[in-house]
Parts: structure tokens; sequence; C-alpha cells
């Protein structure tokens, strides 16, 4: 499977093996995980993560499949969770391997700045004064521009 | 009939997270004029709509999107994931 939606924790090590294990060919394999992080000034209970079933995996596979062609990836792997997380709990990983290192990163990096604001996620902090949704941020905009300038 | 979703914010704010509604709205920007009837809680919702994305029949569409061969419309907020 090349994109996992689950609400599951996850075993990144063993992902990422898997992962390379089906793969032939590939000279270079670089993966990314995503971790809840605490909140500077106050403590972060949980992360909610709502999706939309159905149009998630649509959107994740439109966006593995675009990385895929443009970066000449061998394979690419999404996979997101939703549901109540921790802090440091990992939520996300995408994987991608390529004949040489720089598609890898750069298929690496074109995924992560698709998902944060192009895949039909929602995080709600939950801290001891009560929940308050994430906003998306322009530097997350700027990034997806970046994609589509030469 | 079409099918109404709404997620996050919206979602809590209307109380719901799915509706049909009976619309002969020709675009999105059409629907959300007349969901804007529908009562305060979609006055406020709808009030900002460069906060709002919307998708049709689960993709990514705009105020100027067709859907009167739609069979589903969601509202939502900008996407926070990753």
């Amino acid at each position: 499977m090349t994109v996992l939606i689950q609400e599951n924790s996850f075993d990144m090590g063993r992902v990422l093996n898997e992962f390379a294990d089906r793969l032939s060919g590939a000279g270079a394999v670089v993966s990314f995980s995503g971790i809840v992080r605490d909140i500077a000034t106050e403590d972060l209970r949980a992360m909610e993560i709502e999706h939309f079933p159905g149009m998630t995996e649509r959107a994740l596979l439109a966006i593995r499949d675009d990385a895929v062609a443009r970066f000449f990836l061998i394979d690419a792997l999404i996979l997101h969770r939703f549901g109540t997380l921790t802090a440091g709990e990992a939520i996300m990983m995408v994987a991608t391997a390529a004949l040489h290192r720089t598609d890898a990163f750069d298929g690496a990096v074109y995924l992560m700045d698709y998902l944060k604001s192009r895949a039909p996620f929602w995080k709600k902090e939950i801290t001891e004064r009560g929940g308050r949704w994430v906003e998306a941020q322009e530097r997350d905009e700027a990034a997806l521009r970046r994609w589509s300038q030469g | 009939m079409l099918d109404i979703r709404y997620f996050a914010w919206l979602r809590e704010r209307l109380g719901t997270e799915r509706e049909t509604v009976q619309t002969t709205a020709e675009t999105v920007l059409d629907l959300v004029a007349e969901l804007r009837g529908r009562g305060d809680a979609y006055a406020v919702v709808f009030a900002d709509l460069a906060a709002i994305r919307v998708a049709v029949d689960q993709e990514l569409g705009g105020l100027d999107t067709p859907i009167s061969d739609a069979h589903e419309v969601a509202f939502f907020p900008p996407m926070t994931g990753g």
C-alpha cells in the first residue's frame, strides 16, 4: 500500500524497512516523520486530527502520483494518522525512493508541502484551556508556490 | 438533492456534519448565498469566504465551481495536515 490512513500508532522503522525491502533498483531512500510537539506556553493534552474519509484517500493518492511522476520516483509512500494523539507521538511519515538522492529528497519535500495544505486534515490542539483549531500558515502556501514556479 | 458536509470549526459552529438540501444553485457561490439564509449560525460561518475551502464531489474547487451535477459539496477551513 502506498497510501495509509489510520488511527493506530505505527512503527516508523518497520514501515520504512518494509518500504525499502520491496524496492528494486533504487539508489536512494529518504523518509520524513512528523511528531506531535508540545506547545511552548501551555500543556498540550492532546492533538485531535479530523479528516474527510474518501476524499483523503483520493487527495493523498493524487499527491503521491504527482510526486512519482515529477521526480522520477521508483516508489513513494504516505502514512497519515487521524484521531487523538499526544505529544511525542508520530502523526505521519512519507518515504521516497529514487535512483539518486536529489530526486528522493525533493520528492519527500514535495509530498510534505502538499500534505500540509492540500490534504483534508484538520488539527485541533487540546489544552487545559480547551480546544483550538490549528490555523494554516502563509508559509505553507508559499512553500507550494515554489513548486509551480519554473 | 445535494449532500452538504462540514468539517472542523464549521461543523462545530453549525452543530452538524452533514445535511441534505434541495437547491437550484448552479455554483458554489449560489449555494453559499442560499445557506446564509438558513440562520444566524450559517451567516456567521459563511461571513468570511476567504477563510473557507470547498470540495465538490471530493475534488477541491472554488466559489465559481459548477454544482448542477454534483452529489456532494463539502465546506471546511484551510487544511492543516502533515
